[in-house]
């Protein structure tokens, strides 16, 4: 959905994954920008279903709530991209797993 | 330890009241969400404002203007902490010796209380939430949000995008974006057609501040000489798609029009961030120019609880250069209310505030005239709550059932009970409420706000318990 | 003026509903005045715990009839109020606390009644896989559980409506005068005439009594509760533990609902409560330590509900003694949800022939006057 200026390409990048992918990020941007860029989406909803893609970008949708480094519910709008991070879409409804 | 004041937000209004504080020797700690100061004008100011940037030339001077603001900020001596995210904020009971506010944030997983004598809230705002059918679609997003994607990574909607909507900030962007060699579908206006009939009784008063008239029309005129197709008078806008957007549809006086579209980005102007003051029961009053809530607040920027500040956009909307001098303002407003500021130098340094605000605010008028909030009929299906995928019919069947309290419907249906606090349904429950009970939009006021203002895990709400240990 | 009233209900929460609603269906004329909108304190403030698990013995006999008529609330109120019987539990967490329990359940076994009984942690584990071993075992009570607060005041209101009770709201009563054989109510800005009144006004039953010449030493309460976001169902049952705060379940919606009577502040005003979050995060340790998973999800909402609280924690159920032609029905102390149906039907009792079969000496408003004479 977005493609970076020559200047951004350019500029210092980490690396982050994206549901196992590792892809290049560009320092300053956010996980819920990395996740339009590769995915299109951030999560389904968990009463529906419905895909759900950043809306707001800046922490008052809600529609980006993402997993970050294994971290459920984040706002991943929220969240500049660190080398290593791990970013995955929330699909449904939260799972509960008893230790 | 007690700060004289935490301040919470580091955009225009924040760093100023930051920097005038300091430079009245009083001890301030800034909160902000972000991971570097400007708040969402300024976003990502110091990064691309580097020397030789392209991008911070095409963002404009007054983008550029931020990159000052922000080194004066960093070095005033402030205690800065950045992606703090603020989730609760109380005042300590009626038992204490001194007032003094409590203020709980998150930081890196980590609750801690944050202790000041005053509080400064200066937390901008957001856009206007409009439900219309599909705007939930992947593909959908607002103006602001795209601009932000450009001023924190650099990064252009791929293809063609159609954006839709009224207001400055989408013909900003879209002059930012054919500046920048992005490529624009079209341009669907939703502001009413009679522009010159209602905007002509303010245009002498906009005209005290003509350059950045000269700028609006510049902007307009840039993209008319791109070709760019411009279409005004839009209603009923759809978005549709499967899982995804693929295609729009709307009116306009002409008839009903269609067309492919991979991203479409929307703005229906901006509303203050109230959910801090709403929750903390500070009086409210409705602007019928802007149509969104306010705080109730004296000529120093204080609430109608003592001890609490508000400035910026958060006050109402007004623009960067404003939330500058509303910034100044509470600053002295803080320092006088702990007096370290006579009476006299206090009113002295409000008149040179004010005069400064009022110049920021002379097109306003014209602004608020010119693009007001949109008030089409929103069908039975459109969803309304975003987190409880809660439709406009399901709000008005509970509007119509009982009284006219939107905490009635918010208890009724869950709208609002959602992550997002109801900031992106609120207005729209309360709208059909009004309508619903034929009463003005005013008198319906908005639900109560529950705590935490952010969502906390459980875990981090018992690391609190164990900080405090 | 109006007139024509048999019953003037004051409070619209469950159990001013509930009452009018009984009240109604046996042929009086019921107007209810509502300070604010059904259901707008405790009522929606709720847990909405549909327990008979661990009560007080008084209130026993109105439980066990209670859980009878929740089985089938569709009966009384055309919907079935989003109960599931999904069943209570409470932990023992350590030997003093099994030994408690046990000793209730001889108690109560000796009394009669069998609704409780003690599993081992086996078969613990089995109905709440989700939480951590280690607990010696519970009481539980298979045909407790929960409702769906706002749909439960949905129904008791429409059944309301349907049965012809006047529902009047926005009507905070100010001033309470009885002349002969009638009570005249002024409430916000009308007056209200009937020979009998009922208070149910929850936490502002205290100040109705004291308008109608009842003094009443009752105190306040503000449990707070947090809801989290919503997760895929994984908890059965409704889970308290003996001796410790914790009160946890999960919702028809998904989200799980955490209290345990931590108790937030009320507001200066007196009027309302806020919540305490340094007190709730202290209380967070026993539910970490059954379901450390709870951690990780987040907090979406808390809430600190008002409600008033008696001495005993027994509910002030009953005609006033001082004042002729009063009921109360208030002061449950948190833990009323569950008798709305059978408290209704006790009121509608008094109401309609001012006799009743249940035994309500326990809950008698005399334990509670204060000396002072009524102003």
């Amino acid at each position: 959905m977005f493609r970076p200026l020559p200047d951004s390409s350019e500029g210092p990048t980490v690396t982050v994954f994206v549901e196992g992918q590792p892809v290049e990020a560009y320092v300053g941007e956010t996980a819920a920008s990395v996740l339009l860029r590769h995915l299109g989406t951030a999560r389904t909803t968990s009463i529906s279903e419905s895909p759900r893609a950043p809306f707001c970008m800046m922490g008052c949708c809600f529609d980006c709530l993402a997993e970050i480094d294994g971290k459920g519910s984040t706002q991943s709008c929220l969240e500049p991209v660190r080398d290593g991070m791990t970013i995955a879409r929330q699909m449904s409804a939260r799972k509960v797993v008893a230790r | 330890m007690i700060f004289d004041t935490a301040i919470i937000g580091a955009g225009p209004a924040g760093m100023q009241a930051a920097c005038d504080l300091r430079a009245r020797e009083l001890s301030v700690i800034v909160l902000d969400e972000q991971p570097a100061p400007g708040g969402q004008i300024w976003r990502g100011v110091e990064r691309n404002c580097q020397p030789g940037s392209e991008l911070a030339q095409r963002l404009g001077a007054e983008y550029r203007q931020g990159a000052g603001v922000a080194r004066s900020f960093r070095a005033c001596g402030a205690d800065y902490r950045p992606l703090s995210r603020v989730w609760q904020i109380e005042e300590t009971g009626p038992d204490a010796t001194e007032q003094c506010w409590q203020v709980f944030v998150i930081r890196e997983g980590q609750a801690e209380v944050v202790e000041a004598r005053r509080v400064l809230l200066a937390i901008g705002a957001q856009e206007r939430p409009v439900p219309f059918p599909g705007w939930t679609h992947p593909g959908v997003m607002t103006v602001g949000a795209a601009q932000i994607m450009l001023k924190s990574g650099g990064l252009l909607p791929e293809g063609p995008v159609w954006i839709c909507g009224a207001g400055p900030l989408p013909l900003l962007y879209a002059h930012q974006l054919r500046k920048l060699g992005g490529q624009i579908a079209g341009f669907l206006d939703t502001a009413p057609r009679d522009t010159v009939r209602r905007g002509l009784p303010h245009l002498s008063g906009a005209l005290r501040d003509w350059k950045s008239l000269a700028k609006g029309l510049a902007w307009q005129a840039g993209l008319r000489a791109a070709g760019l197709r411009r279409e005004t008078g839009v209603r009923q806008l759809r978005a549709e798609g499967k899982d995804r957007l693929e295609r729009i549809r709307w009116e306009t006086p002409e008839g009903e029009k269609t067309a492919p579209a991979g991203v479409l980005l929307i703005h229906e102007g901006l509303v203050p961030s109230v959910h801090p003051t709403l929750s903390l029961q500070c009086e409210h009053t409705w602007s019928d120019a802007q149509q969104s809530l306010r705080p109730v607040l004296d000529a120093w920027g204080e609430t109608t609880r003592r001890g609490l500040f508000v400035a910026g956009d958060a006050a109402g909307i007004d623009g960067a250069r404003a939330a500058l001098a509303k910034g100044t303002l509470a600053a002295v407003g803080i320092a006088r209310s702990l007096d370290v500021l006579s009476e006299a130098k206090a009113k002295q340094a409000r008149a040179a505030g004010d005069r400064a605000l009022s110049k920021a605010r002379a097109t306003r008028p014209l602004l608020d005239t010119l693009y007001p909030a949109p008030e089409g009929k929103i069908s039975d299906d459109v969803i309304v709550c975003r987190c409880e995928e809660l439709t406009a019919g399901q709000i008005r069947a509970a509007a119509g059932r009982g009284s006219a309290d939107p905490n009635r419907v918010k208890s009724e249906t869950r709208a609002g009970m959602g992550p997002c606090q109801g900031r992106q349904c609120g207005y729209t429950v309360a709208r059909l409420i009004a309508e619903a009970h034929d009463m003005p939009r005013a008198e319906v006021g908005f639900h109560n706000i529950r705590p935490p203002l952010k969502p906390v895990s459980v875990g981090e709400l018992a690391s609190l318990g164990k900080a405090k240990a | 003026m109006r007139a024509g009233a048999d019953l003037i209900v004051i409070g619209g929460g469950l159990h001013g509903l509930s009452a009018a609603l009984q009240s109604a269906r046996r042929g009086l004329r019921v107007v209810l005045l509502e300070g604010a909108f059904t259901g707008r304190h405790a009522s929606g403030a709720t847990a909405a715990g549909v327990r008979s698990l661990a009560r007080a013995v008084e209130e026993l006999p109105l439980s066990l009839e209670a859980q009878a008529q929740w089985e089938d609330m569709t009966a009384l109120v055309g919907d079935d109020c989003g109960f599931h019987a999904v069943g209570q539990v409470q932990v023992a967490m350590d030997a003093e606390a099994k030994a408690r329990i046990k000793a209730r359940i001889a108690r109560l076994k000796a009394a009669g009644m069998h609704h409780e009984s003690w599993i081992d942690p086996d078969r613990l584990a089995e109905l709440v896989p989700v939480m951590q071993p280690g607990a010696l075992g519970a009481a539980y009570v298979a045909l407790d559980g929960s409702a769906d607060p706002h749909r439960t005041i949905r129904a008791f209101r429409a059944a309301c409506l349907e049965a012809d009770v006047e529902i009047l709201e926005n009507r905070p009563v100010t001033w309470l005068g009885r002349e002969e054989t009638h009570w005249t109510v002024v409430a916000g800005g009308t007056s209200h005439v009937a020979p009998t009144i009922v208070n149910a006004a929850g936490a502002w039953g205290r100040q109705i009594a004291r308008l109608a010449g009842d003094l009443l030493n009752v105190g306040i309460k503000n449990s707070m509760m947090i809801v989290t976001e919503r997760c895929e169902p994984c908890l059965g049952p409704v889970v308290s533990a003996q001796n410790r705060k914790l009160s946890f379940k999960q919702t028809a919606d998904g989200t799980f609902l955490i209290g345990g009577g931590v108790q937030g502040r009320l507001r200066p005003d007196g009027d309302s409560a806020s919540v305490d979050f340094g007190a709730l995060s202290g209380a967070m340790s026993t539910t970490l330590a059954l379901f450390p998973w709870v951690a990780d999800l987040r907090l979406v909402r808390a809430w600190a509900g008002m409600e008033a609280a008696t001495a005993d924690l027994l509910p002030v159920i009953g005609p006033s003694a001082r004042a002729p032609g009063l009921i109360h029905a208030f002061g449950f102390s948190g833990h009323g949800f569950q008798l709305v149906p059978s408290v209704g039907r006790v009121i509608a009792d008094l109401a309609e022939t001012g006799r009743t079969r249940t035994d309500l000496s326990a809950f008698d408003p005399g334990r509670l006057a204060t000396n002072r004479k009524a102003a």
